[in-house]
């Protein structure tokens, strides 16, 4: 069964589609014959000229959901692509919250499976084959779909490089709005930013996470400063995300996000298996931990045995002399 | 108000994981405890019930062996009852099938507002609470941080990449609920000994009127085809601090030049 056609969700971040969807779109020319995009709300026609540089011939129009959110409408026009002459051999879908919810409900539409987690894509006998890291990264699995039908990927960010190859702004046709009804009913009346300055988790160059080793939530302030200092991002372990201390968008592991900065700096962190396998990737890693057995120093390229509310603190100073 | 919360009872997280080297499923033949993904919906759940001044938690569960250790833990807390799905060719199920599984409970259980976690800790597909909510035909909120009960509708602070959106739904609707986001009570003495004689309700596919063909192992679309380990990544340098030990993370940092 070979691979002629993938569809890639393209969503859309402030500035244009996100580095995500990007990826995909990179990756997926490698393995098919043809690359298309689909993406939704206002005036997708904006998208085009990036998504043909990045190896789209088509970008399809899934309509505007406006205020509501995306999921049900944005899967039912998908699934109208997914059944056509037409029809993809593969949907890949970036790890979002609207990506997650999107996928989800596409699979009901089409009676398909999903296969998330996905970090890995190659063909393997003509058949698209998946890699998940599993336990916390020590194991791979290796997946692929049966029966018939298009497979539909959930891919991880940072999976695979975004490499622009400098196509023709993609073809755009329209294929939205669907008529979901109450399924569609639930609507976003207020935004709400949390001013963060600095880089975000995914694009920072340093990311400072903190864990349990801080012991109180006011130490968290310690890895805030000194990610700030480092032009870096705060991050931060499950444990401490799920006591309350810090919101799920700094979560960094399986459950949260995977980065692969230059350098990983883990306070407090002992390196559950939940966590090493969002942060793994990284060039450098930097620990430290009171405890000399924490699984974190047998990744750490420098792991340093000490109380984190000392040191932590003398390095802000150091770094603050030198600015 | 009937509030329903999909439990799921998984292997210890603090014990090692393994996959059955001959099905390459999760090996869940040991003990199964609540996941602790699913707790911050129990309690969320019985404080929507409290605050609309009566109302019932019910737990939705699918689970090997009649397995209901998980579930008394959230009867403990407060749920009255479960609906327990239990059936020998649900072993291999994908996330899909233990969506049909989980909105055939559902339907029969025909509650206004149903909570789930964003994600399993073990399986973390992500993908099961939005399937049940398409399967039902619900609208859905994911990764909810706070919800409210406001008449015929529900209003959800949803996180997002930036912050949070107020999002506005109304009833009946699902929504998944991330952790960390309430502190989950501790089961009082009195919960646990109440929770012994709670009734748990445990349907076979055939009650369900699901059959092998449709949902369960045999019915699953995808399939491992291996699993080995990974690269492994060597550990470096280990030092005990002495008090200078920030002046050699300085120097890493210089060397591989962020500062």
């Amino acid at each position: 069964m070979a691979v002629d056609r993938i569809l890639v969700l393209v969503e859309r971040g402030p500035a244009g589609p996100v580095s995500a969807s990007l990826e995909l779109l990179s990756a997926a020319r490698g393995l098919a014959a043809r690359v298309d995009g689909a993406a939704w709300g206002a005036d997708v026609s904006s998208l085009a000229g990036t998504v043909g540089a990045y190896g789209a011939a088509t970008l399809f129009d899934l309509g505007d959901p406006g205020d509501a959110l995306p999921g049900p409408q944005v899967a039912a026009a998908l699934a109208g692509l997914a059944t056509g002459p037409d029809a993809p051999d593969a949907i890949l879908v970036p790890t979002t919250y609207d990506g997650r919810d999107i996928a989800a409900r596409l699979s009901v539409r089409l009676d398909r499976p999903v296969l998330t987690n996905v970090v890995g894509l190659e063909l393997v006998d003509g058949t698209l084959t998946t890699s998940h890291a599993i336990f916390g990264g020590a194991q791979v699995a290796r997946a692929r779909f049966t029966g018939a039908g298009p497979g539909i990927f959930v891919v991880r960010a940072k999976s695979f490089p975004a490499e622009e190859v400098g196509g023709d702004p993609a073809a755009v046709v329209t294929v939205g709005p669907a008529d979901v009804g109450t399924t569609g009913a639930a609507r976003v009346v207020s935004r709400h930013v949390e001013e963060r300055s600095g880089p975000s988790l995914d694009e920072a160059a340093v990311v400072v996470s903190g864990g349990r080793g801080l012991g109180q939530p006011e130490s968290y302030q310690l890895v805030e400063e000194l990610a700030r200092l480092l032009h870096g991002a705060p991050g931060a372990s499950r444990a401490i995300v799920d006591a309350g201390w810090v919101p799920y968008a700094y979560q960094v592991g399986q459950t949260g996000k995977t980065v692969k900065p230059t350098v990983y700096l883990a306070v407090g962190i002992s390196g559950a298996t939940q966590h090493l396998v969002g942060m793994k990737g990284a060039k450098n890693i930097v620990a430290i931990n009171k405890d000399q057995e924490a699984p974190i120093f047998s990744i750490a390229d420098l792991g340093v045995v000490g109380d984190v509310h000392k040191i932590v603190p003398q390095l802000i100073e150091a770094l603050k002399q030198r600015a | 108000m009937l509030i329903a919360v999909c439990v799921k009872q998984i292997p210890d997280p603090a014990s090692p994981g393994a996959l059955d080297p001959t099905t390459r499923t999760l090996d869940r033949s040991g003990k199964l405890i609540m996941d602790d993904s699913d707790s911050y919906g129990v309690e969320l759940g019985l404080r929507l019930a409290e605050a609309a001044g009566g109302g019932e938690v019910v737990l939705v569960s699918m689970a090997p062996r009649s397995e209901t250790g998980g579930l008394r833990t959230a009867l403990a807390m407060g749920a009255a009852r479960a609906v327990l799905v239990s059936d020998p060719a649900l072993s291999g199920s994908d996330a899909l099938s233990t969506a049909k599984v989980l909105a055939a409970a559902l339907r029969r259980v025909g509650a206004d507002l149903v909570l789930a976690a964003t994600e399993s800790t073990d399986g973390y597909t992500g993908t099961v609470p939005a399937q049940v909510a398409e399967l039902l035909g619900l609208p859905s909120v994911t990764f909810a941080k706070s919800i409210a009960l406001e008449g015929p509708e529900v209003v959800v602070q949803r996180q997002t990449e930036a912050g949070y959106d107020e999002v506005r739904c109304p009833l009946p609707a699902l929504v998944t609920v991330t952790a960390g986001v309430v502190d989950p009570r501790y089961p009082s003495f009195k919960g646990i000994m109440a929770a012994k004689s709670k009734p748990v309700d445990v349907l076979s596919l055939a009650d369900l009127g699901l059959g092998p063909e449709v949902v369960g192992g045999a019915a699953a679309g995808q399939e491992l085809v291996e699993v080995r380990d990974a690269e492994a990544r060597a550990g470096g340098e280990v030092v005990v601090d002495d008090g200078s030990a920030y002046e050699q993370i300085v120097e890493f940092l210089e060397r591989v030049k962020v500062i």
